[in-house]
């Protein structure tokens, strides 16, 4: 068994795939950060990413598997689940070993786990693109907090750009701490310092004045369209699990 | 703005639009290309009600006053109950403002009639062109086809809306006679022949020149009441049918009748809501739409109700036994389709997967197959299977006593076991 470090990207992980194949290593284990012992363990090597090497992996990847495939292994490595860079790296190796395109081979563990990884993904990017409730900022910037399951925020940007091209928006997410930016042109990453607002009237008196009158009206309708004879809470919770309410204007 | 009257508008108008059923946003193609708000795609339904009904878009009317005295309607002429009426411009604004905060994926208006058809159709219209030309509006609009109105409008209603749809309310002609007097089953269907027919042209149209005006991009849709008069569900899932083929309709909703009104042409007050029926009634549909069943097969003269404690697919697999087993490693994917247990993506993933290789339960499992409804019906590369020679009765007995039925979960009476 052959540990290897990795830095956690995609890149980084396509630059483990060639050393295993380059070393021949059969069993290995991955993990994100680096090994600093200086003593000479053989079983233990920390990868560095090699751009030649990387975009050798992609072009082979490419070959062996059609764009949708290649993207879906993408979502499912951004889902940042733990302990599952062995799917991953199963996975890639099923690909290359096999003589034909092999995506759609659910009997295989490793193709069947990655296509359950991006249904995860996929549902809770959905999720991101029903639950985000955005609120009027002053300089007429409409500001939405998030805290997803898993590292969607990257697969949201494009949904958000096409739907509200004429205005301003953010988009943070408060778990990981970095957000997204459309200026009316372009999209930018941000990171945010939260210590500069401390008091909850400050946040208050940085949203527009209509921007309560909306949240009621929401509320209120909200409760007007539930029909009581039909009460229902075990689907109500299951579509909405209770851990996304703190951000929905209409069940805080 | 008046907030406390708009917010008094708003409780008014909403409740009296929620028991339209229909809440798709989906089957459009409207994309936000003139850098204006907005776009419409595949649905979002971006909340859920307590009664875990989803939440997709505004839904009001744009008034309750109306000249109609319909048994089933809340907002029937001779209800004693408060009137509103929405402006055009406050329906437009809170639309855009719900939209720009990503509470909804856009509008549902229906209106009471007042004073004739074709007025109130022109304000519906209205509505949807002012948001459509002055606000680029790209968002979803669903509006109701008012029974009545003009060609004209019609026609200028389907190059704003992306659906339109006409309530049938009532699923045959002789019990819409009996709790809405005033109206006329003709009526409702003009419009949607007239629309069918607009909407068959523009998609022709479109194909010769790609810069085409779009017309109701996600066609037309209608409901009807279930539980109110006492149609058998053979009639019910057979005038849906005849609406699937003859209108080219995207849904047919059924909405069990929640009592409302004191009336006695109508179910007492408190009768509970057909829930479960309405429940078999939707499966019963999704198997003709995406399964490939005819209705005939659902329900017919023998079998004109459908089974309240298990699916239909289910009960339909039963009277077929001779159908089964199927072995999944062979079969069509048609016949695949027909299997208790297997929905639609399971049913592709077999179809795919068995291709590399021949599939066993452990796998079977895995794609999402429910194997405790499937096992009595299928063979797969697996020395074990149900080789008792069961019979009907006795498999929905394995099942039942497995799983947690829907009928029993809400049903409050007691079963004795013996």
């Amino acid at each position: 068994m052959t540990t290897l470090f990795y830095d956690g990207t995609f890149e980084s992980l396509l630059s483990v795939v060639f050393e295993i194949y380059e070393r021949k290593l059969t069993l290995v284990k991955l993990q994100k950060g680096k090994w600093y012992s200086t003593a000479l363990f053989e079983n233990k090597l920390n990868i560095i990413t090699n751009e030649a090497n990387t975009n050798r992996v992609l072009k082979g990847l490419r070959q062996k598997l059609s764009p949708s495939g290649l993207q879906q292994l993408y979502i499912a490595h951004l889902a940042e689940i733990e302990n599952e860079e062995a799917t991953l790296i199963g996975y890639i190796r099923y690909v290359f070993d096999s003589a034909q395109n092999i995506e759609e081979d659910y009997g295989n563990r490793y193709v069947l786990r990655v296509s359950e990884i991006v249904r995860m993904m996929r549902r809770e990017k959905h999720r991101m693109e029903a639950f985000i409730r955005f609120q009027k900022l002053k300089d007429e910037t409409f500001y939405a907090t998030i805290e997803p399951d898993f590292n969607v925020l990257p697969l949201l940007i494009k949904h958000f750009r096409n739907r509200y091209a004429d205005q301003k928006w953010i988009i943070y997410d408060t778990r990981r701490n970095y957000g997204v930016y459309y200026d009316l042109h372009d999209t930018q990453y941000i990171n945010l310092d939260f210590s500069t607002i401390s008091k909850a009237g400050d946040i208050k008196t940085t949203f527009t004045e209509d921007e309560g009158i909306y949240q009621s009206l929401w509320q209120n309708y909200f409760k007007s369209v539930n029909i009581p004879a039909r009460k229902n809470i075990k689907l109500h919770v299951r579509h909405i699990p209770k851990r996304y309410w703190r951000h929905l204007t209409e069940k805080i | 703005m008046n907030a406390d009257r708009i917010t008094e508008k708003l409780n008014i108008l909403a409740d009296a639009a929620k028991y339209d059923v229909s809440c798709a946003s989906s089957g459009s193609k409207r994309k936000n290309e003139n850098k204006g708000l907005g776009n419409a795609s595949n649905g979002i339904c971006h909340s859920y009600t307590e009664d875990g009904r989803c939440v997709s878009l505004l839904k009001i009317l744009l008034t309750n006053h109306c000249i109609y005295d319909c048994a089933y309607c809340v907002s029937r002429k001779s209800n004693d109950i408060k009137r509103a009426a929405f402006t055009v411009q406050e329906v437009v604004d809170l639309t855009i403002n719900f939209y720009r905060r990503n509470y909804i994926e856009g509008l549902f208006l229906s209106s009471g009639i007042f004073k004739d058809a074709d007025y109130t159709m022109e304000r519906l219209v209205l509505i949807a062109k002012k948001l459509r030309t002055e606000h680029k509006f790209n968002g979803y609009i669903h509006l109701k086809s008012i029974p009545g109105a003009s060609d004209e409008l019609m026609h200028e209603a389907g190059l704003y809306a992306d659906r339109l749809s006409v309530n049938l309310e009532i699923p045959t002609e002789a019990g819409l006679k009996l709790l809405a007097p005033d109206k006329n089953r003709q009526d409702m269907i003009e419009p949607m022949q007239y629309l069918k027919n607009e909407i068959v042209l523009h998609q022709e149209e479109k194909k010769l020149f790609k810069k085409a005006p779009m017309f109701a991009p996600a066609g037309q849709s209608t409901q009807v009441i279930i539980g109110a008069t006492p149609e058998t569900d053979q009639q019910v899932l057979q005038s849906a049918n005849y609406f699937y083929r003859n209108f080219n309709l995207k849904r047919v909703y059924y909405s069990g009748y929640v009592p409302v009104l004191a009336d006695n042409r109508l179910p007492a007050l408190n009768t509970s809501v057909p829930m479960v029926r309405e429940n078999r009634l939707y499966q019963a549909d999704w198997l003709m739409r995406f399964y490939g069943f005819k209705v005939n097969e659902i329900v017919n003269n023998e079998q004109p109700l459908l089974d309240l404690d298990i699916d239909p697919k289910l009960s339909w697999a039963i009277r077929n036994l001779h159908v089964f087993p199927i072995d999944i490693n062979k079969a069509d994917l048609q016949l695949i389709l027909r299997i208790p247990g297997i929905g639609v993506q399971s049913a592709q993933k077999i179809v795919s997967a068995r291709s590399y290789g021949h599939l066993n339960w452990e796998q079977l499992k895995k794609l999402g197959v429910a194997i405790n409804r499937a096992q009595y019906f299928i063979t797969c590369k697996s020395r074990e299977f149900e080789r008792r020679d069961l019979t009907g009765t006795k498999i929905k007995q394995f099942i039942l006593a497995q799983s947690a039925s829907k009928y029993l979960k809400n049903s409050h009476t007691q079963f004795s076991l013996f």
